[in-house]
């Protein structure tokens, strides 16, 4: 394939972007409002229905003239639904929060009186004199926004408004350039797979595009199984036309005519979105025959796994689409060499795919300026468990876990002190404040013991037990096992069953050791990331917080308060007040009596330790205590009945 | 009861039928096919996977290895409501096992498992992606964030509020005519 001529190209494209502004214009037009209210599956999950809803019908009582326009995810999760109300003559406002009863009263208060209701204003998009920028938040400024750039400002469904910021540019400066040329420049840029081992993306392409086999195959992995991370579905159902700018670019680059997306059943949204981004870009030849009036061809279709957190690993997802089991293959051969159909596959995962028109567009030294020297450009986190601003969070390498966990994210909520925080998922590990000023990039992560993996990324406070979240890890990977390999497949299920005593206070001299023997076991003897990573949550645990493995396992007690085998709850009778009955109805086993003098005990044998009558006692009285080992609880028989 | 099951059962294989003749006889096909079957009917019965097998010409022991292997595929019919309770790393930070124990103990059946009267099915699910509304729920297709054990109560309870409900208006109506 030769590369195209400019004029020709530039010229089709023209016609294309003429009308994207024509389409801005007649948005932005002179009286017109816009409200963007955030549509992502976290945003619906908070009411953003509902609050659109709200709008539309306050809308409907109004002479102003206003539209909606559903976006994605701008990452914020922790303040959604948001809305960005645009109203001409001033800058556009971002506000959080917000409710059926807010959107009324913006319509009211801000778009027909023009007064912004300031107290439930984030802040504004944009710098200006009257209301204090966002960007006056280290939530805002510290991030870097190159793959999530669009997202959350953008209408997902209408390419138009993708190129009227930029979108498809870089295709089609790619498209006259020869081949060599962008896998060059790609290499150049230091990219590395943003799936989570970090392989150069540059160096695949030029393995694929250097294979024999005319005929070659890209797979875009949106198989986003760990849980806790989500901004694969964040960006699909954001800002789906980058991902595909990027596979557009990746295809011509290596020869391919055919590209596959694989995205996970369960996010039916991004599915959705993904596959109209599709029929739009062919609909106006950005996709299928003759791209743009050249003569490079290509047909994206979409595969829907089906739940296995395996089939993130680009063998076992080549199974899958295959229609077989998701089992990993001995590598090599590599995909790049023999993959989907035997055929030279690309596996590139969907941030990778969406960092690459940027790279195009603004070239290799522009990327290599962001981020770290070995690890250029950014990353994006998935910042959730205890932590006051969770959500999704893009930064430029490099920034210390300390910077994006206090600074940037706001620290730990409720004034309650950091413990660890767990990275990488299912296959990274547990750091604790020690490893705070650790950079964020795919070395320092795996020197420190956890991994980038997938960009998840989980906060815990003072409450967590870390016996216990290595057991949660586990029995994750215990049952995603796809049992091919026996180290993985029996010698989870062993972990799991030590770590499952443990917790139930069972545990026995010598466990630990035994843990540490068997996770290095595992970790030499399988065949697939999956099962070499599955004991990090195990071996991290156990090196960084042995104290409390000991006390599982020597003194029956876990010190977090969060084994429910080994605590209890009891009522202080000093501070319970006689009379109330707030933890009576909050306890869903009937396990609270009256006592004698008319106060409230718990009926240990039939307690679960939910916790719920902690929540209700009113904290005036807060005579609900929690203890461990449970024997420390105070023993008050229920009195006899009659 | 038996005989609407039995018909049931008839019907859902007809439309199966009728839907297996536009994918063609390739092995590719068979996860696709499988999710067709799922999202028409909800799950996979016996009879159902014997039928694809039969389709694509592989044995049917391969084809439900292939679909126990994944998570997404069930294989008893699930209840008029499904309840999925998170289990995701920040939702079992913030106690979503409870939750799961508290639905389980409110009906009366484990997670996977479906009441004996066809009304509620629990299952458990990963991520669902809103971790910031941890602990998180989703019936239907309503996703309840910041769930504890009291709300579940009242959800249930407003099920069944919502079920005699129906049951007045339409005895109501069968009066009145």
């Amino acid at each position: 394939m030769n590369q195209n001529s400019k004029e020709k190209l530039n010229g089709v494209f023209a016609s294309i972007k003429a009308e994207a502004d024509r389409r801005f214009k007649q948005m932005k037009g002179d009286d017109r409002h816009n409200i963007f209210i955030g549509m992502a599956t976290c945003g619906l999950a908070s009411g953003a229905m509902e609050v659109r809803a709200a709008f539309e019908e306050a809308l409907s009582e109004t002479k102003v003239n206003a539209h909606i326009i559903p976006v994605g995810c701008l990452g914020h999760c922790y303040a959604e639904p948001l809305v960005i109300v645009d109203k001409p003559g001033s800058p556009p406002i971002l506000y959080h929060d917000m409710t059926p009863g807010k959107a009324r009263l913006l319509v009211k208060a801000f778009l027909e009186e023009g007064d912004p209701v300031f107290e439930h204003v984030l802040g504004a998009m944009e710098e200006n004199d009257t209301i204090p920028s966002v960007l006056e938040f280290p939530r805002f400024s510290r991030e870097n926004k190159i793959v999530m750039a669009n997202s959350g400002v953008i209408d997902p469904e209408d390419v138009y408004q993708y190129i009227e910021r930029g979108g498809y540019w870089a295709l089609v400066k790619a498209l006259t350039l020869a081949p060599e040329e962008i896998i060059e420049e790609i290499l150049e840029s230091g990219l590395r797979g943003r799936g989570g081992a970090g392989f150069l993306t540059g160096l695949k392409w030029r393995l694929v595009r250097d294979a024999r086999e005319e005929d070659k195959i890209i797979i875009c992995n949106a198989d986003e199984g760990d849980p806790g991370a989500y901004m694969d579905r964040a960006l699909l159902e954001s800002n789906p036309h980058q991902v595909i700018e990027g596979i557009a670019i990746a295809a011509y680059a290596v020869g391919a005519r055919r590209a596959i997306i694989y995205v996970r059943a369960e996010y039916p949204l991004a599915v959705k979105m993904i596959k109209n981004a599709i029929d739009q870009s062919k609909e106006i030849g950005l996709l299928g025959k003759g791209i743009l009036g050249t003569n490079f061809d290509l047909d994206i279709s979409v595969f829907q796994g089906s739940g296995a957190f395996v089939c993130g690993e680009e063998t076992a997802l080549i199974q899958s689409i295959q229609g077989k089991r998701g089992m990993p293959q001995p590598r090599p051969p590599y995909p790049s060499q023999r993959g989907l159909w035997g055929k030279p596959t690309v596996v590139n995962n969907v941030k990778s795919m969406a960092s690459i028109p940027p790279i195009i567009e603004h070239g290799a030294r522009w990327f290599r300026g962001i981020g770290t020297a070995k690890t250029p450009g950014t990353a994006i986190f998935s910042v959730v468990g205890n932590i006051l601003h969770a959500g999704l969070v893009e930064i430029p390498m490099g920034v210390t876990l300390r910077v994006l966990i206090f600074d940037i994210c706001g620290g730990i909520p409720d004034k309650k002190k950091f413990k660890a925080v767990q990275i990488g998922g299912p296959s990274g590990g547990c750091l604790p404040e020690t490893f705070l000023d650790t950079q964020v990039d795919f070395d320092s992560l795996t020197e420190a013991g956890a991994m980038m993996g997938s960009g998840g990324m989980v906060v815990m406070d003072e409450d967590a037990c870390m016996v216990d979240v290595a057991r949660y890890f586990l029995d994750f990977t215990q049952k995603e096992s796809c049992g091919k390999c026996t180290f993985c497949r029996i010698g989870t299920k062993h972990l799991l069953d030590i770590l499952e005593r443990i917790t139930r206070g069972e545990g026995r001299e010598g466990d630990i050791e035994l843990l540490e023997d068997l996770s290095l076991d595992i970790r030499e003897g399988s065949l697939c990331g999956l099962g070499k990573t599955a004991p990090n949550p195990v071996l991290t645990t156990v090196k960084y917080f042995r104290d409390e493995y000991e006390a599982h396992v020597r003194e029956k007690r876990c010190p977090s308060m969060m084994c429910r085998a080994l605590i209890a709850y009891y009522i202080d009778l000093e501070a319970c007040a006689r009379g109330c009955d707030a933890c009576v109805g909050s306890c869903p086993t009937e396990s609270i009596f009256t006592t004698e003098d008319r106060k409230k005990a718990i009926d240990q044998t039939s307690c679960v330790r939910c916790g719920e009558c902690m929540t209700s006692c009113p904290p005036e009285y807060n005579a609900v205590r929690k203890v461990s080992p449970p024997a420390l609880a105070p023993k008050i028989e229920r009195p006899r009945e009659g | 009861m038996d005989h609407t099951r039995e018909t049931e059962e008839e019907a859902l294989l007809n439309d199966i039928a009728s839907m297996l003749a536009a994918f063609e006889k390739e092995r590719a096909n068979l996860i696709p096919i499988l999710q067709m079957i799922q999202e028409r009917h909800h799950y996979l019965s016996a009879s159902a996977l014997q039928m694809v097998a039969k389709h694509l010409g592989v044995s049917g022991c391969e084809v439900y290895g292939v679909a126990t292997f994944y998570n997404q595929f069930r294989f008893y019919p699930p209840g008029k409501h499904r309840i999925r309770v998170c289990l995701g790393t920040a939702c079992h930070l913030r106690g979503g096992d409870i939750i799961l124990e508290n639905f389980e103990r409110k009906l009366g059946i484990k997670e996977a498992e479906t009441t004996a009267d066809r009304e509620f099915s629990i299952d458990r699910v990963a991520c669902v992606g809103c971790c910031a509304l941890a602990p998180v729920a989703i019936i239907d297709d309503t996703v309840h964030g910041h769930m504890a054990p009291s709300k579940v109560e009242g959800l249930i309870l407003g099920f069944e509020i919502e079920k005699q409900r129906e049951k007045r208006g339409k005895q109501h109506g069968e009066s009145k005519q």
